[in-house]
């Protein structure tokens, strides 16, 4: 009990401090989650706009084969990641094992279930009106599309919200690919794996720190996407004055 | 008279659904024409074909002349809109949703806001334009709707039922503003409705549509003066009743419709019988009235709607009829509803279809 206790103190001082290891843990972890998320909007966006979109034979055995993938332990994805990438492996050439770019390519592929699959259900939950609404207002297909895209806002947000927090949360495909390197170099412990080692090592008040700040990182996220969403107005509000005075300039000329 | 829009032979099939069945029709520029027809009669199809927003099967369908390639219709969809019967909306300000046609349209921010204004002037929207689209009542929604069209100033305009499932007032306006677009800015208005009295009252023509054909077209009081025998199978008709017809001695006919409703007939008549009641022949009253008209019926008032100069009763005698009053006639006699009336109408005054 009085190692808990004793950890919880020494992770408060420790974040209060600003000790620059747990500084540089936290921002690479909110660095290869980034990537990694923003890799997945990429290829995951247009990917849940095809098959929400566009009828096809297979969709719903896509549909379902995705949401499985969801589920999939995250040891295993890491295991298949890790024979893909090391050495002998059919792209080991590369040279990407143990570096931060094989956990921000194993977290964004990670995610990517996720992202798609809510990202299907928000597109398709869009009024099927829209498309053709947009189209008779004028807009081209891929005018349209974007209509729908925005209409499907929220959900599309929630899936890269959803997705963020998998893959900052994440430590099987971390460890196994990344490998946590700590030392000189090209570092690759982040929260996660940095949590796990400093438990079998003992720094009990490190982890809780760490433990703490992940916690803290996942709320403070979401608390400022909630408030975003709710202050879209407050937004248009700032930009008014703006517009109003470069219509006073543009009438003044 | 030029022609905006033609139709040749056009057919459109969902699998063996056959929804449009070669229909021609000949949309003549700054006419107001109204597709008249039960759910189902292929209506919205034709509103969707005429927009470019769905290939018809078969068939071809020319534009300002020219035939239309389905394959690629985005030039001729700036030149025609279509306002849907089920209001959909952007979820975004009422601003974003009329605009958008515009910002397609690379129309400058300037220009956009005036016309914007305007179109919310012209729909009686005035200063809504900061308000969020999804939560304005139904009737307003539908009003932004038709702005978000207006504002295209498109050569064609398109509405599917716009003024289903409206209060009176909303009809109104809506109403108001159909004829005075077509008259102020010639647009060409094709409306589907399955109410007769919008049908009889704002378009220059109508085409009755039944399953999938156009089976009568015509200015109103031609198609309403010749009721083929299609109208008797609109289940949305007004005053349609069926029943048995059976010979009086005195030469007319009595049909009985059920609920022990026998409405007189001038022809002599055996068998099935199909019989219609224009709303405005029926005379109402509060006390049964003396006179030489064979079918008086006593009943209630059941339903009013306000059609803008008239008003909609609904009188339950047995079967419900439909009689249409001036609005001063309704305030004069002062009706309300439950109230106890009788409705009077002369034999020949029914047509036996």
């Amino acid at each position: 009990m009085a190692d808990i206790l004793g950890g919880i103190v020494e992770a408060f001082q420790l974040i209060f401090t600003g000790d620059p290891e747990i500084l540089g843990i936290v921002s690479r972890s909110l660095l290869f989650s980034g990537t990694a998320v923003i890799l997945a909007i990429l290829w995951g966006t247009p990917l849940a706009m095809l098959i929400a979109m566009k009828e096809f034979r297979g969709k719903t055995v896509i549909k379902t084969f995705l949401n499985t993938l969801i589920g999939l332990p995250t040891v295993v994805l890491g295991l298949i990641l890790f024979l893909i990438i090391s050495r002998g492996g059919p792209i080991g050439f590369l040279g990407l094992l143990y570096t931060p770019a094989a956990i921000m390519i194993g977290q964004a592929i990670l995610v990517t279930p996720i992202l798609v699959s809510i990202g299907v259900s928000a597109i398709e939950s869009v009024d099927p009106e829209i498309m053709s609404l947009s189209k008779t207002l004028g807009a081209s297909e891929s005018q349209a599309q974007v209509a729908v895209l925005k209409e499907a806002a929220s959900g599309i947000i929630l899936s890269d919200i959803a997705s963020f927090n998998r893959a900052i949360g994440e430590l099987g495909v971390v460890l196994l690919v990344g490998g946590n390197i700590v030392g000189v170099g090209n570092r690759t412990d982040v929260l996660t794996t940095a949590i796990s080692r400093n438990v079998q090592i003992g720094e009990i008040g490190l982890a809780v720190a760490l433990g703490i700040l992940l916690v803290i990182i996942l709320f403070t996220i979401n608390i400022i996407v909630a408030v975003l969403r709710k202050a879209n107005y407050i937004v248009e509000l700032a930009k008014a004055p703006y517009f109003r005075l470069k219509r006073y300039r543009e009438t003044k000329q | 008279m030029m022609v905006i829009a033609e139709l040749k032979d056009v057919t459109k099939a969902y699998g063996n659904k056959i929804v449009v069945d070669a229909v021609n029709l000949q949309i003549r520029e700054g006419e107001i024409l109204a597709l008249l027809g039960p759910n189902g009669s292929g209506k919205t199809t034709i509103l969707k074909i005429l927009a470019f927003i769905e290939n018809p099967t078969g068939g071809e369908v020319k534009f300002q002349g020219k035939a239309v390639n389905f394959k690629n219709t985005e030039k001729e969809r700036m030149q025609s809109t279509l306002v849907f019967q089920k209001t959909t909306l952007f979820g975004t300000s009422v601003y974003n949703n009329i605009a958008y046609g515009l910002k397609i349209r690379k129309v400058p921010k300037e220009t956009r806001d005036r016309e914007v204004k305007k179109a919310l002037e012209i729909v009686k929207l005035e200063g809504f334009e900061k308000r969020n689209a999804t939560k304005l009542s139904g009737g307003e929604q539908q009003r932004v709707a038709i702005a978000r069209a207006l504002v295209l100033k498109t050569k064609l305009l398109l509405l599917d039922e716009p003024t289903a499932n409206l209060d009176p007032k909303n009809v109104g306006i809506l109403e108001d503003v159909i004829d005075t677009v077509n008259r102020e800015n010639k647009t060409t208005i094709v409306m589907a409705t399955h109410n007769m009295f919008q049908a009889k009252k704002l378009p220059h023509r109508i085409a009755l549509m039944d399953e999938g054909k156009i089976t009568e077209i015509g200015a109103p009081a031609e198609v309403f003066g010749k009721l083929s025998k299609n109208l008797a199978r609109f289940a949305a008709v007004d005053n349609t009743f069926t029943g048995t017809a059976k010979a009086t001695a005195s030469g007319t006919s009595k049909v009985d419709v059920g609920n022990g409703v026998q409405i007189e007939v001038t022809s002599q008549k055996q068998g099935t019988a199909a019989v219609f009641v224009n709303p405005q022949d029926i005379i109402l009253s509060k006390t049964a009235v003396e006179s030489s008209a064979r079918n008086v019926f006593k009943g209630k008032i059941t339903e009013i709607s306000d059609l803008d100069s008239l008003v909609k009763l609904k009188i339950d005698v047995g079967k419900t009829f439909t009689v249409q009053i001036t609005k001063q006639s309704f305030n004069e006699m002062g009706l309300c509803l439950n109230a106890e009336v009788f409705i009077t109408f002369k034999a020949s005054s029914v047509q036996v279809l």
